[in-house]
């Protein structure tokens, strides 16, 4: 290796120079970039009053970005509980299920295609008292009881988290569902033949095997979550707060030039965001040497 | 190798090549003029091929859509020196002042001025005054006026005639005050099952443009920006008073449901098809209505008023305006052509084709029904943009979240008006 010359280092590195460079205009730039003007006072056009950590003190006292971060945490405690949940189970009955398992990966993946706005949007015609589709329906097939205004402010962040849940089920099933298709077949009949149970199988070989794709599946869910933007803006527009998530927030400062502020407020989401997924990791590492 | 650094160098050359592209269009004689407004399009490019019928020049109207992305390639263009002769800019004065100062925008006075202001004395005031800063402005911008007017929008009440009629109420005689317009609401509630009122209050300005021509209504204008000043609380007796109007709304039950939830286009649909006897919305919406329901028989109305003290100011202004870039090369053209575009001929085809107000006076005779009527409220308007300051925008977003949390019966207008309050006295970061 080090017997390279100098102008086989200069071919190699001209490989990779495209995309360092593409990777450093638009990744890398823009993150100092964000970081300078949240310490400014801008309006993202021609304004730059430098005022030091005042945004970061803002936000702090700041209750409207508070309560989005409590309801987007929210919604991702249903992603991760309910939604994961129904993934896995649903990706443990496909898995074993070889001829029709390309069927039910195809049904469940169309959600995750469709464009957020769209689900959103369709969704809240539904879901709307009048004229209620959904209402509609239940009276016809006789639970006109539990028939309701599904978007008001008691129910707005549940149907919000439970529409988020729908639109992001089919990414988890298909990851699970892919890395449960790795554990070797062998493994469980070998157990089978020890006298293990479906319960021991699944705990002593699915679970442990599996705990890498869970532990990514998490922490993916928690970062798409956690930065739900589109879906909830077409469903309620997070109004009065009830469903305001961190991003729209961001989003609103960013329309009304405060993007410092909304710089600041990125920067907070981000670094939050990374603590809790290194967490995660060491937390499913953990549970990993455990089992 | 020699293939790989030619790729490269290729590679590396192609986005200069392409911005280089871009720059062509400022070296034509042609007038480029960028825009946002989809529903103009066709009378502009109209009004573009008159005016070369008429002047041997070209205009070419440049539309950029949805009006996000329009506002994010204008400051772009700012930025890279790459502005078209003639553009206009979305948003509060605060931006339009931010161009100002870096240059980019034509003072137009010396323009206004000529003929003895004959250019300026022909557009109404109010729609002239949205691109004027005044001496010792708050913005610290040089006095002049920046913008052309090319129409008016106004915000008012708007009733469905049919639906009075069914209700056994007289469809000429809107109501005048909020006790009349909440027993009008009532009444065709529970006489016909129809929501009394519907509007976008999803869209924060809505819900907040209602409650400004209720405080001016209630307290006066004055009053209205010393609180803005900080020199009255939100506290006051008053403010609390124009948000129990929201409340007074709600516990009457004229409210849509979702109705905190909804945009405008949603409330402009569900009120074309009848669904709601009143609503709240711009002068636009003329043309909306004309589009999802041409039989819709309406009319608008000044805001019901709360108080007798103060006259009822309505919510209104320059719609569109456009501005002149200051290192066009063709600045003279560009003020030549405003001047066309906004002589009374062709606001009068604007009016007529695009259902907007037009900005200039002596425009009357060529409009015709709702618009017609519409024409008398002009002397009332009052805008953010021609007050002497703005309210902070975190103190609007406080105010626009509570009336929300009103209406949805989340808190009430005391304790809304102590949170906006807190927030005003919280103040910008410095």
């Amino acid at each position: 290796m080090n017997d390279y010359r100098p102008k086989d280092k200069a071919a190699n590195f001209s490989f990779v120079f495209p995309a360092l460079l593409i990777f450093s205009v638009f990744y890398i730039y823009p993150f100092f970039y964000s970081f300078v003007l949240s310490l400014h006072r801008s309006d993202g056009i021609f304004t730059y009053d430098f005022i030091g950590l005042a945004h970061f003190r803002d936000i702090f006292q700041d209750k409207a970005w508070w309560r989005s971060f409590y309801n987007g945490g929210f919604i991702t405690f249903w992603a991760l509980t309910f939604q994961n949940v129904l993934a896995f189970a649903l990706a443990l009955g496909v898995d074993k299920a070889i001829k029709t398992g390309k069927i039910y990966r195809v049904i469940f993946f169309i959600l995750p295609v469709l464009s957020e706005i769209i689900i959103g949007l369709l969704m809240r015609t539904i879901l709307l008292s009048e004229p209620g589709i959904l209402n509609h329906w239940l009276n016809q097939i006789g639970f006109g009881f539990i028939t309701r205004d599904w978007l008001a402010p008691n129910f707005a962040l549940l149907t919000t988290a439970l529409v988020h849940c729908w639109k992001g089920f089919g990414w988890a099933f298909i990851i699970l569902l892919a890395g449960l298709q790795t554990i070797p077949e062998q493994l469980y009949e070998a157990a089978k033949i020890d006298g293990a149970s479906y319960i021991q199988r699944f705990f002593k070989i699915t679970l442990p095997l599996l705990m890498p794709v869970v532990s990514m599946v998490v922490v993916l869910t928690l970062l798409g979550t956690m930065q739900a933007f589109a879906m909830v803006l077409s469903l309620t527009r997070g109004t009065g707060r009830l469903t305001e998530v961190p991003v729209m927030i961001i989003y609103n400062h960013l329309r009304g030039n405060q993007v410092g502020l909304a710089c600041a407020e990125g920067i907070i989401l981000g670094a939050v965001l990374v603590i809790v997924s290194f967490g995660m990791f060491a937390f499913s590492k953990w549970i990993k040497d455990k089992t | 190798m020699k293939n790989l650094l030619k790729f490269l160098s290729i590679v590396l050359i192609i986005p200069f090549v392409l911005s280089g592209c871009g720059s062509q269009e400022t070296k034509d004689e042609k007038i480029i003029i960028w825009h946002w407004m989809n529903d103009r399009k066709e009378t502009f490019d109209n009004l573009a091929s008159l005016y070369k019928e008429q002047t041997g020049l070209i205009v070419e109207f440049k539309l950029f859509s949805p009006p996000d992305i329009y506002s994010q390639k204008v400051i772009a263009a700012a930025r890279s020196g790459k502005l078209p002769d003639i553009f206009g800019i979305i948003g509060e004065k605060k931006t339009m002042s931010s161009f100002i100062k870096a240059k980019y925008i034509l003072n137009l006075t010396p323009y206004m001025k000529e003929n003895d202001k004959s250019w300026q004395n022909s557009f109404y005031p109010q729609a002239l005054d949205v691109n004027r800063f005044k001496k010792d402005n708050t913005y610290n911008v040089e006095e002049g006026i920046y913008g052309v007017p090319i129409d008016i929008t106004i915000m008012e009440f708007v009733y469905n005639k049919d639906i009075f009629t069914k209700a056994g109420l007289d469809p000429e005689r809107p109501p005048e005050t909020f006790a009349e317009f909440l027993s009008y609401a009532k009444k065709i509630k529970e006489t016909l099952g129809i929501n009394g009122f519907i509007s976008g209050w999803g869209e924060g300005w809505l819900i907040n443009a209602l409650a400004v021509e209720w405080a001016i209504n209630l307290m006066g204008e004055e009053k209205f920006i010393q609180t803005i000043e900080g020199k009255i609380p939100y506290t006051d007796k008053q403010w609390v008073e124009v948000f129990s109007m929201f409340l007074k709304m709600e516990q009457n039950g004229i409210l849509a449901n979702n109705i905190t939830t909804m945009i405008n286009k949603e409330a402009e649909d569900l009120f074309s098809r009848g669904q709601s006897a009143f609503s709240f919305n711009g002068s636009w919406a003329v043309n909306v209505y004309k589009q999802l329901a041409p039989d819709l028989n309406y009319n608008f109305f000044p805001l019901p008023k709360i108080s007798n003290e103060h006259p009822v100011k309505i919510w209104g202004g320059a719609g569109s305006s456009f501005l002149i870039n200051n290192s066009s090369k063709n600045k003279k053209n560009a003020v030549n052509f405003l001047k066309w575009m906004t002589a009374k001929d062709q606001q009068n085809l604007l009016a007529k084709e695009t259902n907007n107000l037009p900005s200039i006076k002596n425009c009357q005779e060529g409009l015709t029904g709702v618009l017609a009527d519409m024409i008398d409220d002009l002397d009332n308007l009052t805008h953010p943009n021609i007050w002497p300051v703005n309210e902070n925008s975190r103190v609007l977003e406080a105010i626009i979240s509570g009336l929300q949390q009103i209406v949805m019966g989340l808190k009430t207008p005391e304790e809304v008006a102590a949170e906006i309050q807190k927030v005003k006295e919280r103040g910008s970061p410095k």
